[in-house]
């Protein structure tokens, strides 16, 4: 397959392009939600246009009511999203949730996909305990109890976690806390007793929770897929997940990158714009060079993964983990090359900083990605 | 051609190559005799390599995506994508290199006259002429367009002189394709692309002994060099037209790039770090954080040479994409020599013992410094991405 896109991919990039830059612009999401302090985080309205836009249930089977898509399409509206720094659940709910989903029964379908993709409803996903993102110790406990489980645990930075109707919750069954086998995965709907949410508002104007499960009682139709062989179903989300953070990081970077090389053709100094130099010169033509070479990682990933090859791990690491270099780089040169105003809040430049320092740590940083890849290549 | 016919396709050439790819030539390149460059004073190592270069050459397989009738194979872009895959998948090594596959023929393929096709593609598909580049001179290295050697004009030929540096193996080259100043009031306007026998009168080369301690280049000397401007009838001398041999050259630089950036889709990852945790057991935690970096960076660029080249295909990449392949592509390579030499410790250091092969590391890491100097520099591919990608104002 080769790595460009096809005729319907590029009419959904314009599509998704054309929206996110209108109804999902900085101006009219990101700046109006934050400038109102919003609980959530970003706007429900949105979400409801995302789901007319077929956006939410971009991966869930047609069967299913779903547009059936991939992980190459699922990427693509979350470039757009990056590029505009666009506010919404999209990545935790229709690519993480709605990948753990497509493994649960059809009851389990049945009560939460619809909600899904009407846009009525965001799903979260809990999977780190801990400051890092370290799904391979997982301790939070669902102990049988009775017909169901009983859920006992803290979860961290689960995105959006407050306004979710439900979120996913990965936890152990049985074994120890650092065994690859003995994982489950429930649908835990929001109003749940013994569970509390202390929602915090991170760098970059999103909203997170700290979940705290004190004895949770779950029905057995709670479960997603099969108890104790979680770890699966799992990894499916992570690889989704990771793939799609590498996407919407490679719109980031653009989205900075294109600001920034614009600025440079703009701004005057010593009587001639800061384009005309060398020393700028290069940098810029350096960023640009790693951007197309993330951006060309993240779509090798995003086949690889649809067309279900045994390489799709190592290449969602690695895209990772390159996104996460060049998108840093990309914010940084362009704070530095917007010089004094870049420190600005009233510039939207920042806001790029502050988003990519949040998609750096979800699923795994640059370090987690690269000691992976390292890893899975022998050493 | 439907994906049956190239599924059809894959097996007979998965049959051909089975029944005329020696053993031997599936083998990695150790040495430069390994490399089979044809030309007039050319001998093959062994029979393997003699009995694969002659049954790639009667099929057409030197240069295959060539048309039949200047010696390839016709094949189309999948196809000759398909046997490369399958040669790949072998190891088996080219049947023939050179600098009149790389450079000179697709020149002449774009440029070229009838006459001029006839005659050098096919000359260069049989590997019966070695051809050399002669671009740089001692004082046009990265501002290139300012060469001197003149070629001053007696009507039905021209008189060279000059000299030119850095040309790759021409001591051992039957004919060279040379930039040949032939108005000195154009800068630009006034190069033409010559092409002309390196055993002509006048001309001469003398290698350079680089820090490798090998010498694949040159510095080559024309002393009143006759170049007569016609070869026959519809074989002009020179590429192009008189005067305007500067589009044929950045047209080539392009193509050197692609080469150079390694543009090929094979791949480069570094297996450095495997080889390393088997050969030492632990491995420096801080060397360990380099290579799993330098693992992703050369992880993702293989797929930019994947896209890349996907793109070339139906024209999507953007004309000076070479550029930003051949400054990543270099950059990367030196970065994983230093690496290499750095997990091999002493061992790498050794220069000419028979355990490296007469010091394979060491030289070969210093042939990479080369990398981003040859072919335009990394400052200059960094000036082109500025200039004609981002589009950034000045010189």
């Amino acid at each position: 397959m080769p790595l460009y896109y096809d005729d319907d991919q590029t009419m959904l990039a314009d599509t998704a392009g054309q929206f996110m830059a209108e109804e999902g612009s900085i101006k009219n999401q990101l700046r109006h939600w934050r400038d109102r302090e919003c609980k959530d985080g970003f706007g429900h309205a949105l979400w409801k246009q995302f789901a007319e836009m077929g956006f939410t249930g971009m991966l869930v089977d047609e069967d299913d009511g779903g547009l059936g898509m991939g992980q190459v399409e699922a990427n693509i509206v979350l470039e757009e999203i990056g590029r505009n720094l666009t506010p919404s659940p999209f990545l935790s709910s229709s690519v993480l949730a709605a990948t753990a989903l497509k493994h649960g029964s059809n009851d389990v379908k049945g009560r939460w996909l619809p909600g899904l993709l009407a846009g009525d409803k965001v799903y979260g996903v809990a999977i780190d305990e801990g400051r890092k993102h370290r799904p391979e110790r997982i301790a939070c406990k669902a102990e049988k109890s009775g017909n169901g489980f009983k859920l006992t645990g803290k979860k961290d930075f689960v995105v959006y976690g407050a306004s979710s109707e439900m979120i996913v919750v990965a936890a152990r069954t049985s074994g120890d806390d650092s065994d690859r086998d003995g994982l489950t995965l429930f649908a835990v709907p929001q109003d749940t007793a013994g569970m509390s949410h202390d929602s915090v508002r991170l760098v970059d104007s999103s909203m997170a929770s700290h979940v705290t499960f004190d004895g949770v009682e779950l029905d057995g139709d709670a479960v997603i897929g099969e108890v104790d062989n979680g770890r699966e179903v799992l990894d499916a989300m992570l690889m989704a997940g990771r793939v799609g953070s590498a996407a919407e990081g490679v719109g980031v970077a653009r989205g900075a990158m294109d600001m920034t090389v614009d600025y440079l053709k703009q701004r005057k100094q010593f009587g001639r714009v800061i384009g005309e130099f060398q020393a700028l010169q290069h940098r810029a033509a350096h960023l640009y060079s790693e951007v197309e070479i993330a951006r060309a990682v993240t779509v090798k990933a995003a086949q690889l993964l649809d067309a279900g090859s045994e390489k799709a791990d190592l290449m969602a690491s690695v895209a990772k983990a390159k996104v996460a270099k060049v998108a840093g780089l990309a914010v940084r040169e362009g704070v530095q090359m917007h010089g004094g105003i870049g420190m600005t809040d009233e510039y939207d430049i920042g806001l790029y900083m502050k988003r990519d320092r949040a998609l750096q740590e979800f699923l795994g940083d640059q370090y987690y990605h690269a000691g992976r890849v390292a890893e899975m290549s022998g050493y | 051609m439907s994906d049956s016919d190239l599924e059809s396709f894959r097996a007979e050439t998965r049959a051909w190559l089975e029944a005329n790819c020696p053993p031997e030539m599936r083998e990695p390149v150790r040495d430069e005799d390994d490399i089979y460059w044809g030309g007039r004073n050319a001998t093959f190592k062994n029979d393997a390599q003699k009995a694969w270069f002659e049954a790639a050459r009667d099929k057409g397989y030197t240069v295959p995506a060539w048309p039949k009738e200047y010696g390839g194979a016709g094949l189309s872009p999948a196809q000759a994508k398909v046997l490369r895959e399958e040669m790949s998948a072998i190891g088996a090594r080219p049947p023939l290199s050179s600098f009149g596959i790389w450079m000179l023929g697709p020149a002449l393929l774009h440029f070229g006259t009838e006459g001029q096709k006839q005659r050098f593609l096919n000359e260069i598909a049989r590997g019966e002429i070695r051809w050399c580049q002669g671009y740089s001179e001692p004082g046009s290295g990265s501002d290139l367009v300012s060469l001197q050697t003149f070629g001053e004009d007696k009507g039905d030929h021209w008189v060279v002189n000059g000299q030119k540096v850095w040309t790759s193996y021409a001591d051992k080259a039957d004919w060279i394709f040379c930039l040949v100043r032939t108005d000195k009031d154009d800068k630009y306007r006034g190069i033409t692309f010559m092409l002309y026998d390196m055993a002509s009168e006048g001309v001469s080369t003398k290698p350079i002994l680089l820090i490798s301690g090998n010498s694949p280049f040159c510095e080559t000397f024309f002393d009143d060099v006759t170049v007569p401007k016609s070869y026959g009838e519809d074989v002009p001398a020179y590429v192009g037209e008189i005067n305007r041999g500067w589009d044929v050259a950045k047209y080539l630089l392009g193509h050197e790039r692609e080469m150079i950036s390694g543009a090929d889709g094979g791949d480069r990852t570094s297996a450095i770090g495997a080889a390393l945790a088997r050969a030492n057991g632990e491995i420096d935690p801080v060397l360990r954080a380099e290579l799993a970096q330098f693992d992703v960076d050369a992880l993702a660029y293989a797929a930019m040479g994947e896209k890349f080249l996907d793109e070339i295909k139906v024209g999507k990449a953007h004309p000076a994409q070479p550029n930003m392949m051949k400054y990543a592509g270099t950059e990367l390579n030196k970065r994983r020599h230093e690496l290499m030499m750095a997990a091999g410790g002493s061992h790498a250091l050794e220069w000419d013992s028979e355990e490296t092969s007469g010091g394979k590391p060491s030289r070969n890491w210093l042939r990479t410094k080369a990398n981003s100097i040859e072919g335009g520099t990394s400052e200059v591919m960094l000036n082109v991405i500025s200039k004609r990608i981002l589009e950034l104002p000045g010189a």
